[in-house]
């Protein structure tokens, strides 16, 4: 019985992680209705950023806003320097961009900062929780998670600009007709989720050390989590984070009991993967996403 | 009186299809003009054409302001609500949601509930589905919903894409009766683009008939509605 | 259209003659061994190329998972080689219908996914494969982490000795037929009935479906039929490399797929061409230009090119042939 709960808690506190990228992912598609794959690699570079002031000296905190201030400005930057000119490009070629943007990124972080593993300071080291199941880091990250996604939903919900980004996003041409610049939503937009992605970095990287790689598989299962909670409902992804990271585990559990060792620690995440296709197929707006209107 | 809305030789196109070769007309505040003409006529590219949505050449002024090279949303701001073609809706918000869309622009909050409040009187079903998800609401609701979310701008002029389309003739004459009330009573200015000729000239004060992207005639809607060729052409008799 | 089948004509006596291009300052070949070697797997790429745009340009169904089935066609050709001993070209047949039918029974559960599900479902076949191929159970047919070497074969007839034709040439002419047949027959499949099927459902879904056109059977068709070129292009890897390992078939092909069918021209089939093209040598002229960021050069590349060629490569030199036709015209008229 231990056993399972010690790893039901870990599943949650991974799935933590994959819920604040979820959540960034979440954010940049409400606000451009683009899934952006390079949202990882720019929450790896911010980290690095981070990394570099704190190394120079400069408090935890401190840092962290003003890499989150960074960030939003240089997402704001990308969207207008890289993808206003895009405007009537088809889908595909958008995927292309994010793919070039992901490479660039990735490359970038390697040959400023080098493949090294470094250290990320983790500012909730100096409490304890007082239990072995749960550290006091992985508590940290679910508490940021959900103090993001809230402000997040808030924002959204019941601010007129949240609706106007919203607007913008799903209907770009209704939404200049009623007077929202969607120019500026769209990069607002990425200004947010670049944020966000940021903050998402700065919760990972004390666990798997910083380095140029670290948010690959992370940005799959977070993009894994935000589909099976459901892409427009940022709720939905942060609980969709939570439950992939359970359901890697529950193989585990369950061969544990039985003995066996067909899917072990390699199959794990293919596993995960599976079961939410499976789930997809099944409900295709994920298990607590709005399901889309489509008028012919 | 110089005219609210004044469009002078203005050519339109698509890529390498030229729509409109050179349209003139003009609107008077307060008025009611409809743009007659079949399919193809070039009647909504000219309400995309006031709201710069197409590449244009040509003339177009609102409230004395050249407006054709301004952005859409600006134009929008100056006042110039669009309800276009297929009503442009927000099919995954709320009918709450889009009609405080529409008030986006305006800053007084107790003016925008009271045009909450108008607008529930003139469309009471709104009120009944205010929480439904805006494509769940049939056609002529959904039409209802983009006119009102257009009186939520508090507008001078209304563009109006062929509000008939799709709908049943008594949610048709239901509208259009809602529609002269509120040229009357907010005393907003429109342009009408209509295919139900009939309708449109009972409802205007003056008419524009467009083929193939020109004008062939232009007058008072009773003048127009009784002339010959018209008659025959648009109102079947 | 007489014009464009000269054009096509060219194109394949180019790509005949060009082993023995000669080097007009040496008197030898223009090209060695080792770049007809590229020349071969820009081939093989523009045939998985093809296969991608079947399914994603001319369907309208994303993948991020060919690498897969580019995967499973290599692994099922090496081990029969390796393992059964069956000669080179009968593996292509065999990978040909193992992938066809992993690509169909694929596209069934995909039939509720689309747009980013599909994308992120596909990926995961991406990634699952390789975890697969290094599987414990399964390292007596995978050969695990190392994965299996194949003897190259070697030019039938005896044309190594007598006509002094190496191995990489020969296995070159046998990629460039097997190409020209499944071009061929690809074009005609989608200027027949089934592929006006494809882009009907691709452009407009629930249209097709009120029209009669059974969707479900021709989008799991579109994923067999593109899953059986994958996997062909596969099998021809492993004969060419002469080795196939778990690592080879990472995200980053299934990713490198998409990029270059996009780039070479979606829903068209000259792009598989020039898509091919740009896998091949690109990375290598990224790192020409930078030794240190060799990739970031490649993503500026990526980006610069959905900038001036937004519809592929090919997309551009369509325009570009209208833009000429229409000054021609024009010219003509005494405007």
């Amino acid at each position: 019985m231990d056993f399972v709960v010690q790893q039901i808690t870990s599943g949650l506190a991974e799935g933590a992680i994959y819920a604040s990228v979820a959540l960034a992912l979440v954010m940049i598609f409400t606000a451009t209705e683009h899934l952006n794959f390079a949202q990882g690699e720019m929450a790896m570079f911010s980290t690095y950023i981070a990394w570099t002031l704190i190394n120079a000296g400069v408090p935890y905190w401190i840092a962290f806003v003003i890499t989150v201030l960074v960030s939003f400005v240089g997402g704001v930057a990308i969207q207008f320097a890289v993808l206003r000119p895009l405007a009537r490009a088809p889908v595909l070629a958008y995927v292309i961009v994010f793919i070039g943007l992901l490479v660039i990124f990735n490359s970038m972080a390697g040959w400023i900062w080098s493949y090294v593993l470094k250290e990320f300071p983790s500012p909730f080291k100096a409490f304890s929780t007082g239990s072995t199941l749960i550290g006091s880091h992985q508590l940290g990250v679910i508490a940021v998670t959900l103090i993001v996604l809230t402000a997040l939903y808030l924002f959204f919900r019941f601010t007129p600009l949240g609706l106007a980004m919203r607007a913008a996003a799903q209907n770009p041409i209704s939404a200049k007709l009623v007077g929202v610049r969607v120019g500026w939503m769209l990069a607002l937009g990425w200004g947010l989720a670049a944020g966000i992605g940021a903050i998402a970095g700065m919760m990972v990287a004390p666990i798997v050390f910083l380095d140029p790689n670290m948010m690959a598989g992370i940005l799959l299962y977070g993009f894994a989590s935000a589909l099976l909670g459901g892409i427009s409902n940022p709720a939905g992804a942060v609980l969709g984070g939570f439950i992939f990271g359970v359901l890697q585990n529950v193989p585990t559990i369950v061969e544990r009991w039985l003995g066996t060792n067909v899917i072990g620690n390699e199959l794990k995440l293919t596993f995960a993967l599976v079961v939410v296709v499976a789930v997809l197929t099944f409900k295709p707006s994920g298990l607590f996403g709005q399901v889309r209107i489509k008028r012919v | 009186m110089s005219s609210l809305l004044e469009v002078k030789d203005l050519r339109a196109m698509y890529g390498q299809t030229t729509a409109l070769h050179g349209v003139s007309f003009a609107l008077e505040e307060g008025g009611i003009t409809t743009l007659l003409g079949a399919n193809g006529a070039g009647k909504t590219t000219t309400l995309r054409s006031v709201c710069n949505m197409v590449r244009t050449e040509g003339e177009i002024s609102f409230a004395g302001a050249r407006i054709e090279k301004m952005a859409t949303e600006e134009i929008v701001r100056l006042g110039v609500a669009h309800v276009p073609e297929g009503r442009g809706t927000f099919v995954n918000l709320t009918v709450e949601e889009n009609l405080k869309l529409g008030s986006y622009t305006r800053k007084n909050r107790a003016e925008v509930a009271r045009e909450m409040d108008r607008v529930f009187d003139y469309f009471p079903r709104l009120k009944e589905r205010i929480q439904q998800q805006a494509g769940t609401l049939s056609g002529g609701e959904q039409q209802m919903l983009a006119i009102s979310r257009a009186l939520m701008l508090k507008p001078r002029l209304m563009l109006l894409d062929e509000p008939s389309f799709g709908l049943a003739p008594l949610v048709v004459q239901e509208i259009f009766r809602i529609m002269r009330r509120i040229n009357q009573e907010e005393k907003v200015s429109m342009l009408l683009v209509e295919q139900n000729a009939a309708l449109a000239l009972d409802l205007a004060d003056h008419a524009y008939v467009l083929e193939t992207g020109r004008v062939v005639m232009s007058g008072l809607a009773e003048e127009v509605k009784n002339d010959e060729g018209i008659r025959r052409s648009y109102l079947g008799y | 259209m007489p014009r464009h089948y000269f054009w096509i004509g060219l194109t394949i006596v180019l790509a005949i003659l060009l082993p023995y291009l000669p080097n007009v300052f040496k008197g030898e070949r223009l090209f060695s061994d080792f770049h007809v070697f590229q020349f071969t797997l820009v081939l093989i790429y523009a045939i998985a190329l093809l296969g991608l745009n079947i399914l994603t340009g001319y369907n309208g169904q994303i993948s991020l998972g060919h690498g897969a089935f580019y995967a499973i066609g290599a692994y099922v050709a090496a081990v029969l080689m390796d393992k059964y001993d069956v000669p080179y070209y009968a593996t292509l047949p065999v990978a040909a219908i193992v992938c066809l039918v992993v690509g169909f029974l694929f596209g069934l559960p995909a039939l509720r996914l689309e747009g980013h599900y599909l994308a992120l479902a596909t990926f995961g076949l991406a990634l699952a494969v390789p975890q697969l191929l290094k599987y414990h159970p399964l390292e007596p047919w995978t050969g695990g982490v190392q994965g299996i070497v194949i003897i190259k074969p070697d030019p039938p007839f005896n044309l190594q000795e007598s006509i002094g034709l190496s191995q990489d040439v020969w296995i070159y002419y046998f990629t460039l037929a097997v190409l020209l047949v499944l071009f061929w027959a690809a074009r005609n499949m989608l200027n027949s009935r089934t592929g006006r099927a494809l882009v009907a459902i691709r452009d407009h879904h629930m249209a097709a479906d009120t029209m009669g056109i059974n969707t479900s059977f021709y989008k799991s068709l579109a994923f067999g039929v593109s899953a059986m070129y994958t996997g062909v292009a596969g099998a021809l890897s492993a004969v060419a490399v002469a080795f196939v390992a778990p690592d080879s078939f990472n995200i980053l092909l299934s990713i490198s797929l998409l990029v270059g069918v996009v780039i070479g021209g979606l829903a068209t089939i000259p792009g598989a061409i020039f898509g091919g093209l740009f896998i091949v040598f690109t990375p290598n002229y990224a790192n020409e230009i930078s030794k240190a960021a060799p990739w970031a050069v490649y993503g500026v590349v990526l980006i610069l090119f959905m900038y001036l060629m937004p519809f592929g490569i090919w997309g551009a030199i369509l325009r570009g042939v209208r833009a000429l036709e229409k000054h021609r015209k024009a010219a003509k008229m005494g405007r």
